[in-house]
C-alpha cells in the first residue's frame, strides 16, 4: 500500500494540490481508500491526517469501506423514478442479495444510490466502475448479475448497441445516446478546430473581450452573469498568474447538455477555452469535470493531445509570441455544491467543496488565490462562435435581454427527450410541442432543475429567458399520472439535503425541517399552520452562503405557489395544531432493545 | 381579578431552568406577591389540582413520562412556554439523538467502563420504569408551545420580564443584549 501510494502521489508531482487525483486514483485501484492511505499521505504532504479525512468523507465517490469489485451506483433522481427504477432497484437487490449501502458477503458488488448522473433521457441508468449503463430494465439487471458473477469485465458487460456519435468510438465506447434533437448555432457543425484562434490572435485582448460584450452573452451556468464583463474583471486584476476554469461539473438534476458537448463538440469547447486565455491573459484552463463522466476521459485527453500538436495549445500558440495556454482536465468526485464556482475551484485545489465567502469574486480571488474565470461549458462553445461570426450576428438571436440561444436538456414524460439547442424566447408551450409532449397530458413542468421552479398549466405560455423564466437548462416534464409531492418535491428535498456541504446552520437545518413538515402533510397529520410555517421558513434560507441553500427550499415553496390545492387537500380541516407526535412510534426502537411492551 | 396561577415543570432537564427562575433573588417575594403557583418543584406541588394560567417547561421530551407530564401542562396550562435550550431544541440530552438507542443503552448499562455489577446483563426493564424514546424531542415537536425563551439558562431577568409581561399583557422588552448568543 505504502509504494503504491507514494507511486501515485509522484504521479502527480508531489503536489497537494492535486489530492483528488490521488485519492481518485487509490479509490479505483482498491475500490475504497484505506486508513493506512490517508496516513501516508497525510505524512507525504505534512498534512495532518484529518485534512485528508476531510476531503474523503466529502465526496459521494470516494469511501472509507470497499465497495465491492463492481461498485453499482443506480441513478435516483425524479426522472429516474419515473422510468421504472423501483422495479430495477428491486432486481438489483433481489439478485444480489442485498440491500442499497451494503457490499455482497463476497466482496464482489456493491450497490448504492446515487443523485442525477445526467442521462435523464435515457434512465433508468448505473454507473458500474465508471461505465455508464442506460435504459436498465429488470431483464438487463439480470444479465449484468449474471456478468458479475462471471468476473466479466465492465467493458464487456454492454451488450446493447453502442451509442450513436462519438459514443462508439474506440475512445469511448458506450451506450450512452446523445440524443440532439435540434442543432442551432452553436452546436453547428460549421467549425473547424482552430478558426476562432487564427482570428483571435490577430486581435488585442480587449478586441476580444469587446466583441464578447458587443454581444450581450450572459453565463449559461445558471447565474446569468455577463461573460464579457467577467472577463474584463479578471484581465484587470492584479495577479502574476490567471486561470480560466471551464465548469462541466453539470449536477443540476435533468441537465446533460454539457455532457453532449464533452461528447460530440470538445474541440469547440477548448476552443473557447483558448480564447478565454488569450483576452484574460491567462496561461493555464482546467476543465473541472463531474465524476460520473469519467467514461469521457480519454477521448477528451486524446482531443486535448491533438490540439497541442496542431499548436492550438501549448507555447506561443500558432506563432503568437508570449501566447502559452495548456489545459487539464480535473475530475470531482461527486457532489452537486462543487458546481458552485468557488466550491469547484476549493474542490480543484484538493480540499472540501466547501463555498468560500464572497467576495471576493473567482475573477479577483480564484484558484490559488489568482485571478480566475469560471465558466459553463456552454458559455465558452457560444463564445467561439461570437468571434467567428461577431457580436452583432450573435445578438440578432434570441430577446434583447437574452440574445443567442440555449442548450435545453429534455427529459420527462414526453416523446422526445434529449437536447435542443433554441433561441431564447421560446414559451413552454412551444417546448411542449416541439418534444411531443401533448398538453392535456401534462401536470407541470419543472424549469431549471430542483433549485428552479415547478410551473402549472396557467404558466405554460411563460417565455424561457433572463426575463422572465431564467433556466440553466433542465426541463422536465411531468405527467398527469405523478404523484408531485411525493414523487417529485420530496425527492428533491432528499437531494438538497445529500448535497448540503453543511457550512451554513440555515442549509444545514431548514430543508430537514421543511421536509420533515412535508412528510407530515403526507401522513395526514398537517395543519394549515404546517403549511405557513413552510412558508416563512423557507424565507430564512435566503440567509445562506451560496446558491444551494438559498434555493434548497424551492421544490417546497414553488409547489406551494403553482399548486396549493396539492397540499390543502391533504391537512386536517378540523384542527388548528397537531404536532404529529407519536408515542407508540418514538418508542419502537427502545422497547426493542430493552424488550419491553409498551405500558400505556 | 384573582391572581394568575403558574406551573412549572423539569422535564429532560438539568434544574439550570428552575434555579434561573430562583435567581430572580428578592423579587421572588414580588412574584409571590402577583401570582399563585400550582404544581411545580417550587413548592413541591404534585398534581394539578386546578386550571393554570401559564406554564413553564425545562427540559424537552426523553422518555414517556416526560411526554405524559407535557401533555397534562397542555391541557392544564392556557400558556405553555419552553424556557431554555433543552426545551426548545433537546439540548444537551439531545446529544444522544444521533446514535442508535440501542447503543446509548448498551454504553450505559452494558459495555461502558465504568459499569460494575450486573453480572446478569440486564437493560432495565421494570414495568414501572418510564420507557425511553428512540430521540428526545423538543417540546413543540409534541404539543403546541406559545412562547420560548431562548438561553441556557435564559438569566434570570428575561424570565422575570417574560413573566411580568404575561401577566400585565405589555409587551416584552427584548434588548439586543438578550437575544445575541455568542
Ligand atoms: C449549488 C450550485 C451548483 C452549480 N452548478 C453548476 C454547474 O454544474 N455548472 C455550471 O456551469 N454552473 C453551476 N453553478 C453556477 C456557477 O457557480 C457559476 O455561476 C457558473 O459556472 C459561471 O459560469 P457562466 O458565467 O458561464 O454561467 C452552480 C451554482 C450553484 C450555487
Ligand atoms: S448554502 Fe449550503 S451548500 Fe452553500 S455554503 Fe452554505 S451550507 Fe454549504
Ligand atoms: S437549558 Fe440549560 S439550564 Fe436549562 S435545563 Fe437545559 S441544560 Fe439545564
Amino acid at each position: 500500500m505504502k509504494a503504491e501510494v507514494k507511486k501515485t502521489i509522484e504521479k502527480y508531482g508531489n503536489d497537494k494540490f492535486r489530492l483528488m487525483d490521488i485519492l481518485i486514483d487509490i479509490q479505483k485501484e482498491n475500490g475504497y481508500i484505506p486508513g493506512e492511505a490517508i496516513t501516508q499521505i497525510a505524512e507525504d504532504f505534512e498534512m495532518s491526517e484529518v485534512d485528508v479525512e476531510q476531503t474523503v468523507s466529502f465526496y459521494h465517490f470516494f469511501s472509507q469501506k470497499p465497495t465491492g469489485k463492481y461498485a453499482i451506483f443506480l441513478n435516483n433522481s425524479v426522472v429516474a423514478n419515473m422510468m421504472g427504477r423501483a422495479e430495477v432497484a428491486a432486481t438489483f437487490m433481489k439478485e444480489l442479495g442485498i440491500k442499497f449501502g451494503e457490499v455482497t458477503p463476497d466482496g464482489s458488488a456493491g450497490l448504492f444510490n446515487t443523485s442525477c448522473i445526467g442521462m435523464n433521457d435515457q434512465e433508468p441508468a448505473a454507473i458500474i466502475n465508471n461505465r455508464i449503463f442506460t435504459r436498465l430494465t429488470p431483464f438487463r439487471v439480470k444479465e449484468i448479475v449474471r456478468d458479475i458473477r462471471e468476473g466479466k469485465d465492465v467493458d464487456e458487460m454492454n451488450v446493447q448497441d453502442w451509442g450513436d456519435g462519438e459514443n462508439s468510438s474506440d475512445l469511448i465506447r458506450s451506450v450512452v445516446s446523445n440524443n440532439i434533437r435540434k442543432i442551432g448555432p452553436v452546436l453547428d457543425r460549421d467549425f473547424t478546430a482552430g478558426q476562432a484562434i487564427e482570428k483571435i490572435i490577430k486581435l488585442k485582448p480587449e478586441e476580444v473581450i469587446e466583441e464578447v460584450k458587443k454581444s450581450n452573452m450572459r453565463g449559461r451556468g445558471g447565474a446569468g452573469f455577463p461573460t464579457g464583463l467577467k472577463w474584463e474583471f479578471c484581465r484587470n486584476a492584479p495577479g502574476e498568474k490567471k486561470y480560466i476554469f471551464c465548469n462541466a461539473d453539470e449536477g443540476e438534476p435533468g441537465t446533460f447538455k454539457d455532457r453532449v458537448i464533452l461528447t460530440e463538440r470538445p474541440r469547440l469547447l477548448f476552443e473557447g477555452m483558448v480564447i478565454a486565455g488569450y483576452a484574460v491573459g491567462a496561461s493555464e484552463g482546467i476543465v473541472y469535470v463531474r465524476y460520473e463522466y469519467k467514461y469521457l476521459e480519454q477521448h477528451l485527453e486524446k482531443i486535448l493531445q491533438q490540439a497541442r500538436e496542431a499548436n492550438y495549445l501549448g507555447k506561443n500558440i500558432l506563432g503568437k509570441k508570449g501566447f502559452n495556454f495548456d489545459i487539464r482536465i480535473q475530475f470531482g468526485a461527486g457532489a452537486y455544491v462543487c458546481g458552485e464556482e468557488s466550491a469547484l475551484i476549493e474542490s480543484a485545489e484538493g480540499k472540501r467543496g466547501e463555498p468560500r465567502d464572497r467576495p471576493p469574486f473567482p475573477v479577483e480571488k480564484g484558484y490559488h488565490d489568482m485571478p480566475t474565470v469560471v465558466n459553463n461549458v456552454e458559455t465558452l462553445c457560444s463564445v467561439v462562435k461570437v468571434i467567428l461570426k461577431g457580436g452583432e450576428w450573435y445578438k440578432s438571436f434570441g430577446t434583447n435581454e437574452s440574445t443567442g440561444t440555449k442548450l435545453l436538456s429534455i427529459s420527462g414524460d414526453c416523446k422526445f427527450p434529449g437536447v435542443y439547442e433554441v433561441v431564447w424566447g421560446f414559451s413552454v408551450n412551444d417546448i411542449l410541442d416541439m418534444v411531443g409532449a401533448g398538453k392535456e397530458d401534462v401536470q407541470a413542468v419543472q424549469v431549471g432543475g430542483p433549485s428552479g421552479a415547478l410551473i402549472s398549466p396557467d404558466e405554460f405560455n411563460r417565455t424561457l429567458g433572463y426575463e422572465d423564466l431564467a433556466t440553466g437548462g433542465s426541463l422536465i416534464i411531468i405527467g398527469k399520472n405523478r404523484d408531485i409531492l411525493s414523487g417529485i418535491v420530496l425527492n428533491f428535498m432528499d437531494f438538497f439535503i445529500d448535497e448540503s456541504c453543511g457550512s451554513c446552520s440555515t442549509c444545514r437545518i431548514v430543508p430537514t425541517l421543511m421536509r420533515n413538515k412535508l412528510n407530515k402533510i403526507l401522513n395526514a397529520r398537517g395543519t394549515q399552520q404546517d403549511i405557513d410555517d413552510l412558508t416563512e421558513w423557507g424565507k430564512i434560507l435566503k440567509a445562506s452562503r451560496c446558491g444551494l441553500g438559498q434555493t434548497a427550499g424551492n421544490p417546497i415553496l414553488s409547489s406551494l405557489k403553482n399548486f396549493p390545492a396539492l397540499y390543502e387537500e391533504k391537512i386536517q380541516k378540523n384542527k388548528s395544531f397537531d404536532s404529529g407526535f407519536d408515542l407508540n412510534a418514538a418508542i419502537k426502537e427502545s422497547a426493542k432493545a430493552t424488550g419491553r411492551i409498551p405500558n400505556f | 381579578m384573582s391572581k394568575p396561577i403558574i406551573a412549572t415543570t423539569s422535564l429532560a432537564g438539568c434544574f439550570g431552568c428552575h434555579m434561573s427562575v430562583l435567581d430572580i433573588d428578592d423579587r421572588i417575594l414580588e412574584l409571590f406577591e402577583l401570582v399563585e403557583f400550582n404544581k411545580s418543584p417550587i413548592n413541591d406541588i404534585k398534581k394539578f389540582t386546578k386550571k393554570c394560567d401559564i406554564g413553564l417547561i425545562e427540559g424537552g421530551c426523553c422518555n414517556s413520562e416526560n411526554v405524559h407530564v407535557l401533555k397534562d401542562f397542555r391541557e392544564h396550562c392556557k400558556i405553555l412556554v419552553s424556557v431554555g435550550e433543552c426545551a426548545i431544541m433537546g439540548g444537551l440530552p439531545a446529544m444522544r439523538n444521533g446514535i442508535p438507542i440501542r447503543e446509548c443503552l448498551e454504553e450505559a448499562y452494558l459495555n461502558g467502563l465504568t459499569v460494575v455489577g450486573n453480572e446478569e446483563r440486564i437493560i432495565p426493564n421494570d414495568p414501572e420504569l418510564p420507557m425511553l424514546l428512540d430521540r428526545v424531542f423538543p417540546c413543540h415537536e409534541v404539543v403546541k408551545i406559545d412562547y420560548f425563551l431562548p438561553g441556557c439558562p435564559p438569566r434570570a431577568d428575561l424570565i422575570w420580564d417574560a413573566l411580568v409581561a404575561l401577566i400585565s399583557g405589555d409587551e416584552m422588552k427584548l434588548p439586543y443584549e438578550v437575544v445575541k448568543f455568542d
